[in-house]
């Protein structure tokens, strides 16, 4: 038998692989390295590396190693956005890490191929290759999920981060098989191609298949994780699944629906929509009296992830990139927001309660501040990110004649408003209490800085969005 | 000849699943769990994928299931004695229902399908042809899945290390 060896191009796939030697190149280092902090250093090093490459990579709508992965400005810009999240994601861990100096190796590393996973995920355009970047991703981030070995919510929450993860990549898996059953292709063009008269069997692939999704990104009612896991994380792990796993699963949802199924919108745009009104509606409604900060947010991430759905459910090109940008806002706001938790939860506590706030702006005013810009971006209150990112988002979903689910959304923002205010509310106009005044906040000049990276791109996105729609736009002009 | 072979493997591997299900005792259940796995590594053979089956059997019925019934002798078959869940019956007969009726829908979806002819190529299922594919067409999955062993790896040292010390803080330079 003769083999004809497939032409092997990996120049595309260059910011991957630069991310892959850093992490290859941390964890050989952690081995002799005495000084650990130094890991975090090359490895925000190496995510620089790669987001120039990614930046000096000007490619077309060109596939490449077997049609596997796209090189377009949609998988890019994707790759931008997580390499933004992995660094800042970096930094904010840099202090937690210092006191969990064994396991710095691994941390850094596991984030680092988590992060390959996700851009993996954005540039994949096989449902195969979209399966195996997303279990690097999720594998990755189960693990980091456990590492606060010190508490035992840690280890719980990852035990239940894997257990239903896998069952949620079992329905995916199994989709993936059905659809390959019905259509006999596992590329999305392909699938798309061979979509007409496949009747159920494809469609019960397709259902399959976003049951997987929507259990990656937190959509209701597959959202039942989300709570128990992001609170017993380490924060830094929170922030950093909280934004990346959904960039990255809502950038193969997004490639997916509308490379391999554009042809059937009619039947699958009503389902999204009633999903994102569900998804948007629950979390909104559970995230009102929490007590724990990091569970408020986490209930936060599910209504984020509705109000993303929304622009994708309109399935026009103003929701597609409406959606881009909704995760570079996103990005940024809520690893600000999980940043000033970090900076405030005591040590060894992994959490912050609500009561802890009461009155932190009379003893680190910059701090509230920056918290209440934050909180004000997620609420949606121009101008910052936040507004825009809904703003895109909702105009599109008026534009497919969906008016109704733009109603929806801004109901649930005006609800949500009451419990980002409260966060706010609470550190300005409420005198300190005796007992919760020993949050901690020492000299932190890395965790600062993080902080202060995110809050100029909340301020600068909300003051010049056109510039990063723009953007989302060349992206998303590709697939339509 | 294929379809009473079919029937008669599919038979067993649904004996062998209920088996996991309702037996008392975890070794039971892994000793249920490897005659589904051989039996559906048989069902692969009848389908011509010889490939699978022995992967099926070797990975699956071969190491994994020994390192079930290891770790159930290790951890004591007898301590993890109350094996089957009690209480929340509500949830329990829902989920029944569920699971039968997702069942029916899967089945009639894919049932209701009218599979044309397999068209497979002579050499369909052979090492030689699964491995001609997994170097080739399957190239990007297959590096792919290297990452994602190695992350498996490191999550296993690090999950399986008891916790560090309490560390001590380096004096900064």
């Amino acid at each position: 038998m003769t083999i004809t060896l497939p032409s092997i191009s990996l120049l595309p796939y260059l910011p991957e692989i630069v991310l892959l030697i850093t992490a290859l190149l941390v964890l050989v280092i952690d081995t002799f390295a005495g000084e650990k902090r130094w890991l975090v250093w090359l490895a925000l090093l190496g995510t620089i590396v790669a987001g120039v490459t990614t930046w000096s990579l000007s490619l077309g709508p060109t596939l490449y190693l077997q049609d596997m992965l796209a090189a377009d400005p949609y998988a890019l810009f994707i790759d931008m956005v997580v390499l933004i999240i992995t660094a800042i994601s970096l930094l904010l861990a840099y202090d937690w890490l210092n006191s969990h100096a064994h396991q710095q190796g691994e941390y850094v590393a596991l984030l680092l191929f988590s992060a390959v996973g996700m851009m993996t995920m954005g540039a994949a355009t096989n449902v195969i290759t979209i399966f195996v970047a997303l279990e690097i991703l999720s594998l990755s981030l189960y693990v980091l999920t456990g590492f606060a070995r010190e508490r035992l919510t840690s280890g719980e929450a990852a035990l239940k981060y894997f257990l239903l993860g896998a069952f949620a990549s079992a329905f995916f898996l199994y989709g993936v098989a059905l659809l390959y059953g019905a259509t006999g292709h596992f590329d999305l063009v392909g699938i798309g191609k061979n979509m007409a008269g496949t009747g159920l069997m494809a469609a019960a692939g397709v259902a399959l298949l976003l049951v997987g999704f929507s259990f990656k990104v937190a959509l209701a009612p597959f959202h039942m994780w989300t709570p128990d896991v992001y609170q017993g994380a380490p924060t830094s792990v929170t922030a950093f699944m909280s934004v990346g796993a959904k960039a990255a699963g809502f950038a193969a949802f997004l490639r997916f629906f509308h490379v391999a199924l554009a042809g059937s919108y009619a039947t699958w745009g009503p389902a999204l929509a009633a999903l994102a009104v569900l998804t948007m509606t629950w979390g909104n409604l559970a995230a009102l009296n929490q007590e724990s900060v990091k569970r408020m947010l986490a209930y936060s991430s599910i209504a984020h992830a509705g109000y993303a759905l929304v622009g994708l459910a309109a399935g026009n090109a103003l929701g597609m990139s409406g959606l881009l940008f909704y995760l570079l806002a996103y990005a940024f706001m809520n690893l600000g927001a999980f940043g000033v938790i970090i900076m405030l939860e005591k040590k060894g506590s992994g959490d912050l309660s609500m009561s802890a706030l009461r009155g932190t702006a009379r003893e680190h005013p910059l701090l509230a501040a920056t918290m209440a810009v934050f909180m004000f971006s997620l609420a949606g209150v121009p101008p910052l990110a936040g507004f825009f990112g809904k703003f895109y988002v909702f105009g599109a979903a008026v534009k497919a004649n969906m008016t109704w689910l733009a109603i929806v959304g801004i109901i649930n923002s005006a609800i949500s408003a009451y419990y980002y205010l409260r966060v706010s509310v609470l550190m300005y106009m409420v005198e300190p209490d005796e007992n919760t005044t020993d949050v901690a906040t020492n000299n932190r000049p890395v965790l600062a800085f993080a902080l202060l990276v995110a809050l100029v791109f909340v301020i600068g996105i909300g003051l010049w969005p056109g510039i990063w729609m723009q953007m989302a736009q060349q992206a998303a002009a590709l697939l339509g | 000849m294929e379809l009473v072979l079919f029937i008669v493997f599919g038979l067993l591997a649904l004996i062998g699943a209920f088996g996991v299900l309702i037996s008392q005792k975890p070794v039971h259940s892994a000793l249920f769990l490897l005659l589904n796995f051989v039996m559906l590594g048989f069902l692969y053979l009848v389908l011509g994928a010889q490939f699978l089956a022995a992967s099926q059997l070797i990975v699956y019925a071969g190491a994994i299931v020994v390192l079930f019934l290891f770790v159930i002798m290790l951890i004591g078959s007898d301590t993890v004695g109350d094996f089957v869940a009690k209480g929340r019956t509500l949830s329990r007969y829902l989920s029944i229902i569920l699971g039968v009726l997702f069942l029916a829908g899967v089945g009639y979806a894919v049932g209701a399908r009218a599979f044309p002819p397999a068209a497979g190529a002579p050499d369909f299922g052979t090492t030689e042809a699964a491995g001609k594919v997994l170097f080739t067409q399957f190239l990007v999955p297959f590096e792919l899945v290297s990452i994602l062993l190695l992350v498996a790896m490191i999550g296993a040292i690090v999950l399986a290390h008891g916790v560090w010390p309490a560390p001590s803080r380096r004096p900064r330079e």
